[in-house]
């Protein structure tokens, strides 16, 4: 399973690619292969302040809904219209096509509190066991 | 937990596992939609040995499922089978179940296994006369093969003319044990076998399927396909679509029922429910686009609640969103458009005639066919075409 080295992640499973203009959120590929069968996303509004750690949007596999979490607090800058409408993109490639939204970021500081790829990957073999 | 003979297989085969009413069994192998599509379009095999078999004979067995099940069971003949319900007092449903016939005096009931314990108890305490009830699932399995390839594969492997059984026909597997039999049923909604096996038979068609289909694009399917092809299929879920709370007319199962029968279970309360008139009725619906219709959502008409969804899922054929749930009958015509409230968003519903999706059954006899199953030994087989 890939896990990119520029990116930051969380417990949740999200991943953030901090940018100058905002940070872009998706799912990582341990989320995406637990989910499987991705068939509905809803997005959250452009122009949405979101909390860090609340539920800002929601992906639909066939087995159930999952909430999934803003990584970050902030504002709500973009939204990925073709996710929406071809669900599966997700699936195929969750780092790139399949990312979700961004963030405008209210509260820098709080990046400090998100996982490398070493962190994330360490919490993942412990989930494991 | 529970296990069926197959587990070694499931997990051999990278099976998700999940727990389903006190059984461990595959949830999915690689993915729901991909096993979805196999059965839909070339093959599937699924292990449901969970789901009981109970063996009723004697004198008094037609008697007493004449008494303790809705549909007219002295009209199935022998080498047939019945979908059917069975009731408690007040006409709601106990179980949704499968009965074979299997000679004069002798009936292979299906069961779910929620149901399992509290079906058998109520068959033997409602039994009458001359009649055993027997729980002989020990030791047994349920295979279902189901897709458009199944009568091709199952020739194979079986060696045997399966084609020649019509839907709802069954026929003896005699080399495989008393009580072995396959028959013309499924839970998909298309072409398909079911057969109910002794373990050790079971285990060798599952992998004697498995092997000679590969390559037609055969694949074990678990119980998230299975529920998705079930609804798309239109096909009830005793304890999500209907309960005890819930009549066959409630149910939309009208059509099981045999009010002409002198008495039955629950009649009298249907006798009644029939003259009141339905204050719900069981439909179907799809959105254009949207969420999954999960049990429990709400469905409004005018901004007033009219009822509940029971199931939903993602149709693969009409690749759109479907559902199944109750409503007021005012709200049950083909394309009345209603709306369902899923988390804060609204989103509409068209009601649509059940099932979303009907597949064709395979009736060609194959030109190299052996002779059909068990042909020597039961009269049942000599009646088929």
């Amino acid at each position: 399973m890939e896990f990119p080295k520029e990116l930051l992640y969380t417990k949740s499973h999200e991943w953030a690619r901090r940018d100058a203009a905002d940070t872009a959120i998706g799912i990582t590929a341990h989320a995406q292969e637990e989910l499987r069968d991705v068939v509905f996303i809803e997005l959250p509004k452009i122009g949405k302040v979101v909390k860090q750690g609340e539920p800002a949007a929601v992906i639909e596999s066939v087995k159930a809904a999952f909430d999934i979490y803003a990584p970050i607090s902030g504002t709500v800058s973009r939204v990925n219209e073709a996710v929406a409408k071809t669900p599966q993109l997700i699936n195929q490639n969750c780092y790139g096509t399949g990312w979700m939204f961004a963030i405008t970021p209210s509260e820098p500081k709080e990046f400090a509190g998100l996982l490398s790829v070493d962190e994330y990957t360490k919490q993942l073999q412990a989930e494991a066991h | 937990m529970n296990k069926t003979a197959f587990y070694d297989r499931h997990r051999q085969l990278g099976a998700k596992m999940t727990e389903f009413h006190g059984w461990e069994m595959p949830l999915y192998y690689t993915s729901i939609i991909e096993e979805h599509k196999a059965v839909r379009e070339a093959l599937g095999i699924f292990d449901v040995s969970h789901m009981a078999q109970v063996l009723v004979t004697g004198p008094d067995a037609l008697k007493t499922l004449n008494e303790l099940l809705v549909s007219d069971i002295s009209q199935v003949g022998e080498g047939r089978a019945c979908y059917t319900l069975m009731l408690n007092e007040a006409g709601g449903i106990l179980d949704d179940l499968i009965v074979f016939r299997l000679g004069v005096e002798e009936f292979l009931v299906i069961v779910n296994c929620a149901t399992h314990e509290s079906d058998v108890a109520w068959l033997a305490s409602h039994a009458q006369g001359k009649v055993t009830v027997t729980d002989i699932s020990e030791g047994r399995c349920i295979i279902a093969v189901q897709g458009p390839q199944a009568c091709r594969v199952l020739e194979q492997v079986l060696d045997a003319r399966v084609t020649s059984l019509g839907r709802f026909q069954m026929a003896p597997i005699r080399t495989m044990g008393p009580d072995a039999c396959i028959a013309r049923t499924g839970y998909t909604g298309g072409d398909g076998f079911e057969l109910f096996l002794p373990n050790q038979h079971g285990l060798r068609v599952w992998d004697l399927v498995l092997s000679h289909a590969k390559a037609l694009g055969a694949r074990p399917i678990g119980l998230g396909a299975r529920d998705t092809l079930r609804v798309e299929a239109g096909l009830r879920l005793y304890g999500t679509d209907m309960d005890a709370a819930t009549t066959p007319f409630d149910a939309g199962l009208g059509w099981t029922v045999a009010m002409n029968k002198a008495s039955f279970m629950g009649k009298d309360v249907l006798v009644k429910q029939k003259q009141r008139g339905l204050a719900r009725h069981f439909v179907g619906f799809e959105l254009s686009q949207g969420p999954m219709p999960r049990h429990g959502c709400a469905l409004h008409m005018d901004g007033r609640p009219v009822g509940t969804v029971t199931s939903g899922t993602f149709s693969q054929m009409l690749n759109r969103p479907i559902g199944m749930g109750y409503v007021e009958p005012a709200a049950s015509p083909l394309g009345t458009v209603l709306t369902m409230t899923v988390r804060t968003q609204k989103y509409p519903v068209t009601i649509v005639k059940l099932p979303f999706w009907k597949g064709e059954i395979n009736t060609l006899p194959s030109r190299t066919g052996p002779a059909a199953v068990g042909s020597t030994a039961r009269p049942t087989m000599e009646k088929l075409p």
